[in-house]
């Protein structure tokens, strides 16, 4: 009895002793501190501060090589006034939505078409892949050169079966260059939305569609009452980033337009490129960069419902 | 009437051939050949040639040689007669390409390898020790995740410039983790959470430290979610440009997309031959560790979405 009376108070102490340098090495907290240090040194340095900085820059008259002063909302009411920045919210809005509608229409179709059995499969689905792949300037360039006025393959092919006596001007005209850089967009946006798609329709139960088939629905039927609910999820988050990356595309309107012919093809993330490193004022140029963000909130919004849903359905706990 | 005897031969062969009724699988056999030609098969191939011919364009263009790219009348543009390594030639030797190429190598390595072992830290931190917090620190590096560099590049400008690192490959080892980092740490925690506790329990039982669990247990059991991180991330260094085009300047320092846009335009003419050149040689790269790991690459592109 007496031993047992003893025991727990010497542990007692012992452990107190070890407090200072043990509880840093092994208490859950401490170690899990340790761990998160690296990740969380980076992403505070270069993405939390940056962001921060990003929104006090929009608020000063900073440029290139001179420290700014605090100005109010000076650069918000100049952008107000600038038809060239309303342009650019507007080319980003009609880029966006048509982009990502096409991409997520023909991203489906793609995954469809890819769901089905055939002979030589995995590398129709590696191929389908390879604009992703390919860094996007590279893949600009080459659209570049077959948008070129003068050695335009496409223009070429069109001319010699009669159906246009000129060039068409792709990149100088300010309806074609638009047209032009959707459709690149599109082009290295496809493959991703079609392989995520086509890996959430891998894990759509065949039965289903059996059991379907034996109630008499039609391809049609199976795909608006079965394929469409299961995949809507995948579709939510899918899209999300597909939106957000096309609303902040930068690399391959630079690549192939630099926001020409007369403004026509600059993006919100170009123009403040051009005014913030180029023109060197970067105060005006962070202005136009955080009006970005209320865009992308709307967009993560999205995406978070998007996640809850997906959890819901599939009966896990909000873990 | 005339159906019947056609019907009975239909069923004749099918019987004979019990072996090919046999190899469709699942409800294939609703299908027949033609349907399947119009529905499947044309307009696959169209979208693939679509998806696929500005790389034969590159190619093609990269060894074609100059007076052939300039006279569309007197040479069918979609194939090329002598073709010539010159511009290739004249890239590899006449240039700073090996240069940029080094460069964005080891820009790519670098930034990699850092946020990778940033990310197993981190992930294994977040699924397996669940300390205090852990999931709001999970959601935040998730909305991490979908902070655009677009919006970064300019404050990052002035932070890079402070830091005096402007001009230095080091700039962009130290920035991209930020990008790689969240989808990293999203993709290795999907794979952790797939080992089994108990053999976590175990070794805490056999005595060893969590450093130990985690070095000689968990990560030999997620290598092909490191490989997958390991190649996404590096697509993604080789991918990135707006960083590249606003932290460097002088010529040698330059990665391969941000060179090829910058330096290979002269005046009025452009090079076209050595653009796509450099265009199919920054590529090829990328393209080749792709072809090796096509299965890592799909599960890290998916992963990423599911979880």
């Amino acid at each position: 009895m007496a031993d047992i009376a003893l025991a727990p108070r010497r542990a007692k102490t012992e452990i107190r002793e070890a407090t200072a340098w043990e509880q840093l090495r092994h208490n859950r907290n401490w170690l899990g501190f340790w761990f998160m240090l690296p990740a969380m040194a980076f992403l505070i340095f270069f993405l939390a501060y940056p962001l921060g900085l990003g929104i006090w820059l929009s608020f000063t008259d900073t440029r290139i090589g001179r420290v700014g002063h605090f100005i109010g909302t000076e650069n918000y009411e100049w952008l107000w006034d600038d038809a060239i920045f309303w342009l650019s919210v507007f080319n980003t809005l009609i880029y966006t939505f048509i982009a990502s509608a096409i991409k997520f229409a023909v991203g489906l179709y793609l995954a469809l078409l890819l769901n089905e059995r055939m002979p030589f499969k995995a590398l129709l689905r590696a191929a389908v892949l390879i604009p992703f792949i390919v860094p996007t300037v590279l893949s600009a360039l080459a659209f570049w050169w077959i948008f070129d006025s003068q050695f335009s393959i496409i223009s070429w092919s069109l001319k010699h079966l009669g159906l246009i006596t000129q060039n068409i001007n792709f990149l100088g005209d300010t309806t074609w260059a638009r047209i032009c850089v959707i459709f690149a967009n599109i082009w290295r946006g496809v493959p991703f939305v079609a392989i995520t798609l086509l890996a959430g329709l891998q894990t759509v139960q065949p039965s289903l569609y059996e059991a379907a088939t034996l109630d008499g629905a039609s391809r049609w039927q199976m795909f608006r009452f079965i394929t469409y609910p299961l995949l809507t999820p995948i579709i939510a988050v899918v899209m999300t980033f597909s939106v957000l990356f096309t609303f902040t595309d930068f690399q391959l309107i630079w690549a192939m337009t630099r926001g020409g012919p007369v403004n026509a093809t600059h993006l919100m993330a170009t123009l403040s490129y051009q005014r913030a490193i180029i023109a060197g004022q970067l105060g005006e140029g962070a202005a136009i960069s955080s009006a970005m963000i209320p865009f992308l909130l709307a967009a993560i919004m999205v995406s978070w419902f998007g996640l809850q849903r997906r959890k819901w359905q599939q009966g896990e706990s909000n873990d | 009437m005339t159906d019947l005897p056609a019907q009975k031969v239909d069923l004749k062969s099918i019987l004979s051939t019990p072996a090919r009724v046999d190899n469709s699988e699942g409800m294939s056999y609703l299908q027949s050949v033609p349907r399947r030609i119009v529905t499947l098969y044309i307009p696959l191939t169209i979208i693939v040639v679509i998806l696929l011919f500005p790389f034969y364009w590159m190619g093609l263009t990269a060894i074609k040689p100059d007076e052939q790219l300039l006279d569309l009348d007197k040479y069918n543009p979609f194939w090329t007669w002598n073709p010539t390594f010159k511009h290739i030639h004249k890239l590899l030797f006449e240039s700073y390409y090996p240069h940029w190429l080094w460069n964005t190598m080891y820009v790519a390595v670098g930034a990699t390898v850092l946020s990778i072992i940033a990310s197993v830290l981190a992930a294994y931190a977040i699924v397996r020790l669940r300390y205090k917090g852990a999931n709001l620190v999970g959601g935040l590096i998730f909305l991490a995740y979908l902070v655009p560099p677009s919006i970064l590049f300019i404050p990052l400008a002035t932070v890079v410039f402070q830091y005096g690192l402007f001009d230095s490959p080091l700039a962009l080892i130290l920035t991209y983790p930020t990008i790689l980092i969240p989808f990293s740490t999203w993709l290795l925690m999907g794979y952790f959470k797939t080992i089994p506790f108990e053999l976590e329990e175990c070794a805490l039982i056999d005595g060893a430290s969590r450093w130990q669990i985690l070095i000689k247990i968990v990560l030999p059991l997620a290598i092909p979610g490191l490989i997958s991180a390991f190649i996404f991330c590096f697509t993604l260094c080789w991918n990135e440009f707006i960083y590249a085009l606003t932290f460097l300047q002088s010529t040698p320092n330059k990665t391969v997309p941000v060179a090829i846009v910058n330096e290979f335009v002269d005046g009025d003419i452009y090079r076209w031959g050595s653009l796509m050149a450099g265009a199919l040689c920054g590529s090829l790269p990328l393209v080749i560790l792709y072809a090796f790991f096509v299965e890592h690459y799909v599960s890290a592109m998916t992963g990423a979405v599911k979880e």
